[in-house]
């Protein structure tokens, strides 16, 4: 097995008192002494601190933002040309079977388009992309932070005012703490937020700047999990995978008309035929949000059925507590025929059927700053 | 005095009259983190050493409270299933589980001292 890795704020985590796992390769702080818990509501209440530095970031350049557009289109099914200077988007690689490789964050910097994918996807992302581009891609050797919470732009603002200037999903370059960081206002956590890409150098520093404002508390990948969850976001390897379809997915939104049928760009990703198809015949399956009707939380892997005898109709991807939510929260895939909301459904738990209802999502109320 | 012993598995047993308290230790709510879920057994239950007795969920993962000796379940906190937060603020009180009668009180006598399970955790 491969050394695990560490991200430049390895050091920083211990003097937390952060509780190290092996993540994604990586050796990242699951919780710190708050507890995920209290974690978690700090961040709905406050702000929280995120090391994200396990991730993968690159940018693409050279050539023009046409030519860099019209081919990074032939990896994923997203509008990339018509994205504007400064503003960034979501989007997934997919492959020739219609199921997604990764889902990743992508933004166009000038002339430029900067990536931000998965960890445990990050080598194969890669490959994909420099066959594509070859030395126009830019690997990048930096750390990656996110300050999520309601209190996040007033504690960015104090290291440089122009955060203020941008909405949800905008991306800019901004010095921060004397280092140029490429920050986009965005997040994984269901509230107002940053993502910032900063040189590893300059990672322990600015992060100790941010920690230093009262309203800021570090945060670990539990918090992270169970507030992307109450947010409805998928968390690719258990809510996507190389046999989920992003119309299974519930993801149409992010392939925009331009690459549907009849667009003027249709089709010209992987899968093409098979997701395209989707939109006519509708998916098998669908993922959907599920509310336990009892306390006990439903956890991945928890098998579905649409009565308390039969076969089952599905699965659970994800599912736990939401501490904002106030109870256990899942989503997961069910046949299509059972994925209407408000539907009573069964869980497996313990060997025992137990009610749970097919639910909107998210779970609670985004924070985002449109 | 109240002598409390402890199991391997993390649980403290309490002398309480003619039955015997049962609850997880400090260290164990530590490990499990924040406890968002418990099941507790049906009183007048008899149940084996090592039998699953309760269910517990964190915000992590679910465990099963195995029994620590032969007995007889003669009641159980109901405070902890409405609020599971209780067993992390107050494990070795407030924080119960349930109450045993045990089928053999000398049983008691072989488990761990507070001493022995302290070089346990070390």
């Amino acid at each position: 097995m491969d050394q695990l890795k560490r991200t430049a704020l390895y050091d920083s985590h211990l003097a937390l008192g952060g509780k190290i796992v092996p993540f994604a390769g990586y050796e990242m702080p699951v919780q710190y002494p708050m507890g995920v818990l209290k974690e978690h509501l700090h961040t709905r209440a406050a702000a929280g601190l995120f090391d994200v530095g396990h991730m993968g970031q690159a940018m693409i350049r050279g050539g023009g933002w046409e030519d860099i557009a019209l081919a990074f289109e032939t990896l994923v099914p997203v509008d990339v040309l018509g994205l504007a200077d400064g503003r960034q988007r979501y989007g997934f690689f997919t492959n020739d079977a219609g199921g997604i490789e990764d889902d990743l964050m992508f933004a166009r910097l000038s002339d430029a388009l900067f990536v931000v994918v998965n960890a445990a996807c990050k080598d194969a992302d890669f490959a994909r992309m420099k066959a594509v581009f070859g030395e126009k891609l830019d690997i990048l050797d930096r750390g990656l932070i996110a300050l999520q919470g309601p209190k996040a732009e007033d504690v960015l603002a104090g290291l440089n005012s122009d955060a203020r200037k941008m909405r949800f999903m905008d991306v800019a370059t901004l010095d921060l703490n004397g280092s140029p960081c490429v920050v986009s206002r965005s997040g994984y956590s269901g509230e107002d937020g940053f993502e910032i890409s900063v040189p590893q150098a300059a990672v322990a520093g600015l992060a100790e700047a941010l920690l230093a404002h009262d309203a800021v508390e570090p945060i670990g990948l539990g918090a992270r999990d169970s507030l992307r969850l109450e947010a409805g976001l998928c968390l690719y390897g258990s809510d996507l995978d190389q046999t989920t379809s992003p119309v299974e997915a519930g993801l149409t939104w992010a392939i925009q008309k331009s690459r549907r049928k009849g667009g003027v760009r249709e089709g010209g990703f992987p899968g093409a035929d098979v997701i395209l198809a989707q939109f006519d015949t509708g998916p098998q399956r669908r993922r959907v949000g599920l509310l336990p009707e009892g306390k006990a939380p439903m956890r991945p892997g928890t098998a579905l059925f649409a009565a308390e005898d039969g076969a089952a109709i599905g699965a659970i991807t994800s599912g736990g507590f939401g501490p904002s939510a106030g109870g256990p929260i899942s989503m997961g895939y069910v046949t299509t025929d059972f994925a209407d909301e408000g539907r009573l459904l069964y869980g497996e738990v313990r060997g025992k059927k137990m009610p749970v209802k097919v639910a909107a999502m998210p779970f609670v109320a985004p924070g985002y700053k449109r | 005095m109240t002598i409390t012993k402890y199991t391997e598995e993390h649980e403290w047993l309490r002398v309480d009259g003619d039955e015997v308290i049962v609850g997880i230790t400090e260290y164990a709510t530590e490990q499990l983190g924040d406890l968002v879920f418990v099941e507790l057994p049906e009183v007048g239950a008899t149940i084996a050493k090592g039998d699953d007795a309760a269910t517990i969920e964190s915000v992590k993962a679910a465990s099963e409270i195995t029994m620590p000796l032969d007995g007889e379940i003669t009641e159980v906190n109901s405070a902890i299933v409405d609020d599971p937060a209780k067993v992390n603020e107050d494990p070795m009180e407030d924080g119960w589980f349930f109450k045993i009668s045990l089928t053999n009180k000398a049983d008691f006598d072989d488990l761990m001292t507070e001493e022995d399970y302290k070089d346990h955790i070390a």
